[in-house]
């Protein structure tokens, strides 16, 4: 019998992957960009459960504007990689130390 | 059997998702994200969420993911360079995973979410129709904010183009706006010669 804990388990297994590679591929921005990818995917498979088993049709709205935001996030986000990449021929996260931060 | 269908692809799921954490090349972590999304679309399926998991598979690895790849392809990385420490922060890495993994667990593991207090809902007959339901929610109640999604898809477009497109000096191109605006006086000139005698 499925509940809802095994959809939350799921998600939140997850979301602790997804948090395990930004630490272990701290220098590569794809596939920093790919983590991020993964919890959103965590995150939309809590909402879509939570509709489901309490009944609420407004879960999955809420899905389909993350959907929609992390498409367009998606997007912007490989375009600066691509004009990082020309104008300093890397995608190091250690080598973007221009801000001095 | 549901179950064991869960179980399956969630499987797939947690196995595609370590994949994309640890392979070496991003050229193959591209893929297993993409596997990892198809999966998720199947639990999603599950969870009667059928719009969104069909949305998931066009709009994620249909157009996302091809983007990734896109990208990928694009760049010439040192791989080597950037594996550096991939060893080193692997113990970190583990142990914020597991304390994230407990804390998130320790929440929705009991049975505060468990069967006694969501029951499964009822399975919808063949006739219920999840694109209609989302649809008319989406173009009534939440209509402003559908709007606002478009609006952000193209400030998206225009963020991205602007971003990437790139103008070099040197390079020998049409400009339209001289053609067009050129004058009938500018392309020929008629000029008066005096009748000479032959030599």
């Amino acid at each position: 019998m499925l509940t809802l804990t095994h959809f939350l388990v799921l998600s939140a297994i997850l979301f602790s992957i997804s948090m395990a590679g930004i630490f272990i591929n701290r220098k590569n921005v794809i596939i920093l960009l790919m983590c991020v990818e993964l919890m959103l995917l965590a995150v939309n498979t809590n909402f879509i459960a939570f509709s489901y088993y309490l009944g609420d049709t407004a879960g999955q709205v809420f899905v389909f504007f993350i959907l929609t935001v992390a498409a367009a996030e998606a997007a912007i986000g490989l375009a600066i990689l691509v004009v990082l990449f020309r104008n300093k021929r890397t995608i190091n996260v250690e080598d973007l130390d221009t801000l001095k931060g | 059997m549901e179950t064991i269908v869960f179980y399956i692809f969630s499987a797939f799921v947690v196995l595609s998702a370590l994949m994309v954490i640890t392979v070496h090349n991003p050229v193959r972590a591209a893929f297993f994200l993409v596997l990892t999304f198809f999966a998720s679309a199947a639990v999603w399926l599950l969870l009667e969420a059928e719009f969104l998991a069909v949305i998931l598979i066009i709009v994620y690895v249909g157009a996302v993911m091809v983007l990734f790849l896109f990208v990928v392809m694009m760049l010439d990385i040192n791989l080597a360079e950037l594996k550096k420490g991939f060893v080193k922060n692997l113990p970190i890495a583990i142990a914020v995973a597991l304390a994230m993994f407990a804390t998130i667990y320790f929440v929705v593991g009991g049975e505060q979410f468990g069967i006694s207090n969501f029951a499964s809902p009822e399975r919808h007959g063949a006739d219920y129709s999840n694109i209609s339901e989302l649809g008319i929610l989406l173009y009534t109640e939440y209509v402003f904010s559908f709007e606002i999604a478009a609006v952000i898809l193209l400030v998206g477009i225009v963020a991205a183009i602007s971003l990437t497109l790139r103008r070099r000096p040197n390079t020998r191109h049409q400009k339209i706006e001289d053609q067009v605006a050129v004058k009938s006086e500018d392309r020929l000139r008629v000029i008066k010669l005096e009748s000479q005698e032959r030599k």
